[in-house]
């Protein structure tokens, strides 16, 4: 089974997409976590560009994420809020409302911040957003604060508690996965 | 007035199934500055010697927006995947003339609870093809909080948009059983 990692972020030594990957070392070995990483070639949200064909950079979004069996986000905040390219790639992959690939899809949402409080504001909102999508929101929060102190210079996830968390917050996600799949975990 | 709880004397005798053309199962509950009503229009009920049952399918919201209807069957609202239907059975009625009380369970979104319907029943009557039919109305308030709808947005004022309190109202025709 599959578990779609989007992180919020497009930095190439972002401490959200080492988080992803801390969670894909926490995940059991029947689960593959595949990131994302074409989120900057999402282009702006526009009805007008909302047809069939897609955009090909947001076809294959929507696909990634209807293939997936789960998905875990992890954000950064800018401003209090959810990035505008994560909020935006969201906001394509929601559309059309009532057979988007999102919907009853478990999902969870991290985040990791370099200030004190690891972008629990962004988190809250994202999970809005996804809720609104008709997403299956997992109640779970990792809030990697003071990020650049947490992760070695390998990138792995430093801090024994916050690992402790995340694998936590991973249980509850696959929780939410068909029983069929759990079995496999017996 | 003599009021009878015992179910063969609060409903008449027989099996009796639902006329789903004409009867409603919906909900209101105030929204904003007025009151938002819906309805489920797949919905099954059957009058027996038991009592009262019925379900309603919760992919079959019929509201004006398409976009609102998956809002409401997403995990936000009723979370159609998991839970697809709605259903009540009778434990108790009491009746009184025209007046009728149905105390039973109610399972929305997977959680059952006590409820307690009350409205009123009709005598039956015949009609045109010869078939005898009776009609139920009946009504109760649940508070969706307690089955996991928890959706709100707070106003600008702070206030919530949406109160716990939801109205389930039923209008019932039954048919009786050939």
């Amino acid at each position: 089974m599959k578990v779609l990692g989007i992180s919020g972020s497009l930095r190439r030594d972002s401490y959200n997409t080492k988080l992803l990957r801390a969670a894909g070392e926490l995940l059991p070995p029947f689960v593959e976590l595949e990131i994302w990483d074409a989120l900057k070639e999402i282009p702006p949200y526009d009805e007008d560009d909302d047809i069939e064909p897609a955009p090909a950079a947001v076809a294959a979004l929507r696909a990634a994420v209807a293939d997936a069996d789960a998905v875990l986000f992890a954000t950064p905040e800018y401003n209090s809020s959810v990035p505008g390219q994560l909020k935006n790639a969201v906001d394509w992959a929601s559309r059309p409302i009532a057979t988007n690939p999102l919907r009853n899809k478990p999902v969870l949402v991290v985040g990791a911040s370099t200030g004190a409080f690891g972008a629990v504001w962004s988190q809250a909102e994202l999970r809005k957003v996804l809720a609104a999508t008709g997403a299956r929101v997992v109640d779970g929060e990792v809030a990697v604060g003071h990020a650049p102190t947490r992760f070695d210079d390998d990138g792995a996830l430093q801090d024994e508690g916050m690992r402790d968390q995340l694998r936590e917050a991973l249980e509850a996600l696959l929780a939410e996965l068909p029983a069929g799949y759990l079995a496999l975990a017996v | 007035m003599s009021v009878l709880t015992d179910t063969q004397a609060a409903l008449p005798t027989g099996t009796w199934n639902l006329d789903p053309v004409h009867s409603s199962i919906g909900f209101e509950i105030p929204y904003l500055a007025g009151t938002f009503r819906g309805q489920f229009a797949d919905v099954e009920a059957k009058v027996t010697e038991e009592g009262l049952t019925g379900s309603a399918r919760v992919a079959s919201i019929d509201v004006k927006d398409e976009n609102f209807s998956a809002h409401l069957q997403s995990p936000d609202f009723f979370d159609a995947e998991r839970h697809p239907e709605l259903t009540f059975e009778s434990r108790e009625l009491e009746r009184s003339a025209e007046a009728l009380t149905v105390r039973g369970d109610i399972t929305i979104r997977g959680v059952t609870g006590p409820v307690e319907l009350t409205g009123t029943i009709s005598e039956p009557l015949t009609d045109y093809a010869d078939r005898q039919r009776f009609g139920l109305t009946l009504e109760a308030t649940v508070d969706r909080t307690e089955f996991g709808l928890n959706w709100n947005a707070p106003l600008p004022s702070g206030e919530p948009a949406l109160p716990n309190d939801v109205k389930l109202i039923a209008e019932l025709y039954f048919v009786r059983e050939a």
